[in-house]
């Protein structure tokens, strides 16, 4: 049988993101996969260490508009593991409000995708129609839909106006009816469960040994949750659980999402609870950072980010590293992508929930104009005679 | 032209170019064909591919690896073709304006006609963007 390739990408229709995927198939079913990235690649780590620490925060923020909470919360964990610096209760309460507000949009969003790319725009609309009040309770407690800035070193910038708290319980309770709704949908629609069962296994093996995170993780059974692990912000003082399903498939990546999203409400609501009784500061002033470095980790929509800052006393990092959880995650595609059939493989990519923009955080860069001149042809010729005397001496 | 323009003021078909945003302008986008907003009941269709658009959405600040392709579909589109930057990144450069990674402004790689600012621009704002494209072809 001919093997041909396929290539889908940078512009395809179904990508959101730019980026370039060559499908290796024989017939109908998939033997190889390669994937090239860069498209996205902005260079935050480099524009970061020209920064000041708060404008980092807001910089970094910028890496991905889905993941706008998860990756300044991280990157004021690591600056406040420098000095360990000291968090009022109020603001942990806050920042776990938002970054649990942002899971919720960031699954339904991937719900909606997921519908629209195994052609069952139904789902698309409906998950996305449910997804708005949630952009709505975020305009009323930061001012935007996107991108909220709330996220400071020592604190968060904004506070919940207590009066707004009434208005945010009655839109939320509006969301967890709709989300029962879509668990059920989600349980017992036919189109869901032949489309989407069975379809690109990522085993338990597979997914420990491409160390896979988040939801990608424990949808084939690994308990890993750095909210439970390394509970940072408020998530030692709420209640909640870990979702953990065994299959591996594409349905229950959809089913750990569709739950969790359930337990994010558990955890808005609890944090609302507790805001309308705790009062006191919001921001812990730090007027300045001491040589050291400091990581700090968030267990965002996809997984695990981690953001690594190093400072030598001034006002702005030295070394900034950003590793985002589709940075681990994307690789499993050899894992689930190759024997199944073509019609399958679109949304077997888009099951790990990729984040390209997260994911893009170096360049390699060729230089073809360059010829090389003559002292490096000089040293590859005197190389050369190096690696032949050393094979000959060792001969 | 001017009688072109008149008639494709009814019906806008957009094509989505994505030239190294944060992701942000694009859902933005997208939700603009979701019930809240529903922009198809103006006329305006999201299309798959370049050769049905009459107008582009430019998102983002165009990396050195993107450019060549931006231009690339800019070329592709029929003619009369209109572009709308979407977001402060086609703008300005927002914060990226200092990037090792970055040309320039996305306007040195293709023309645009029209600039929607914010970060991310509101769905509101888009649709009054795109109106006011609607209101020069007609003239």
């Amino acid at each position: 049988m001919s093997k041909n390739i396929i290539p889908v990408g940078p512009f395809h229709p179904l990508l959101e993101e730019a980026e370039y995927f060559t499908l290796k198939v024989d017939g109908e079913k998939v033997i190889g996969i390669d994937l090239d990235i860069g498209w996205m690649h902005r260079g935050h780590e480099f524009i970061s260490e020209t920064k000041t620490f708060t404008q980092s925060i807001y910089l970094v923020e910028r890496i991905c508009g889905i993941c706008s909470t998860s990756h300044p919360l991280a990157c004021v964990h690591a600056i406040e593991d420098i000095d360990n610096i000291e968090i009022p209760i109020r603001a942990r309460y806050i920042r776990t409000l938002i970054g649990e507000l942002e899971r919720i949009h960031s699954h339904l969003l991937w719900i909606g995708l997921a519908g629209h790319f195994i052609g069952y725009d139904t789902l698309w609309m409906w998950a996305w129609k449910y997804r708005e009040p949630v952009l709505q309770m975020f305009e009323i407690i930061s001012g935007n839909r996107n991108h909220y800035g709330m996220m400071r070193v020592g604190g968060v910038a904004k506070d919940v106006d207590p009066s707004s708290i009434p208005k945010l319980n009655n839109i939320l309770d509006d969301i967890a009816i709709k989300m029962d709704m879509i668990a059920k949908a989600a349980n017992d629609d036919p189109v869901l469960r032949s489309r989407l069962v069975g379809v690109g296994v990522l085993s338990h093996e597979d997914a420990v040994r491409f160390c896979a995170v988040g939801p990608t993780s424990r949808a084939s059974g690994i308990p890993a949750d750095v909210r439970k692990d390394d509970p940072g912000d408020a998530y030692d003082l709420v209640e909640f659980n870990t979702i953990v399903l065994k299959n591996g498939d594409v349905y229950d990546k959809l089913v750990v999402r569709v739950l969790e999203t359930l337990e994010s409400i558990k955890i808005v609501r609890q944090c609302l609870d507790k805001l309308k009784n705790i009062n006191g500061p919001i921001l812990n002033n730090v007027k300045e950072i001491s040589p050291g470095e400091g990581i700090g980790r968030y267990e965002a929509p996809r997984g695990e980010v981690f953001h690594y800052i190093r400072s030598d006393g001034s006002n702005r990092p030295v070394r900034h590293k950003v590793r985002a959880p589709s940075y681990v995650n994307i690789p499993t595609f050899e894992a689930s992508c190759i024997g199944i059939p073509i019609a399958d493989a679109l949304i077997t990519l888009a099951a790990v929930d990729p984040c390209y923009c997260c994911t893009e955080r170096s360049i390699k860069i060729v230089d073809s104009s360059r010829q090389p001149t003559r002292i490096d042809l000089l040293k590859i010729s005197r190389d050369k005679t190096d690696y032949l005397r050393r094979q000959i001496n060792g001969n | 032209m001017g009688w072109y323009n008149k008639r494709l003021s009814k019906s806008i078909w957009v094509f989505h170019v994505s030239a190294s945003p944060c992701n942000n302008c694009d859902i933005e986008i997208l939700d603009l064909l979701t019930p809240r907003y529903d922009v198809e009941r103006f006329g305006i269709k999201l299309v798959g591919s370049v050769r049905h658009a009459d107008v582009l959405l430019v998102s983002g600040v165009a990396n050195n690896k993107v450019a060549p392709k931006v231009k690339y579909l800019y070329e592709q589109a029929p003619k009369p073709c209109f572009v709308v930057g979407v977001g402060t990144c086609p703008a300005s450069g927002c914060c990226f304006k200092k990037s090792y990674n970055v040309p320039g402004k996305v306007e040195e790689t293709i023309p645009i006609n029209l600039y929607i600012p914010g970060c991310p621009p509101k769905p509101e704002a888009m649709i009054e963007g795109v109106v006011k494209l609607v209101e020069v072809l007609n003239g």
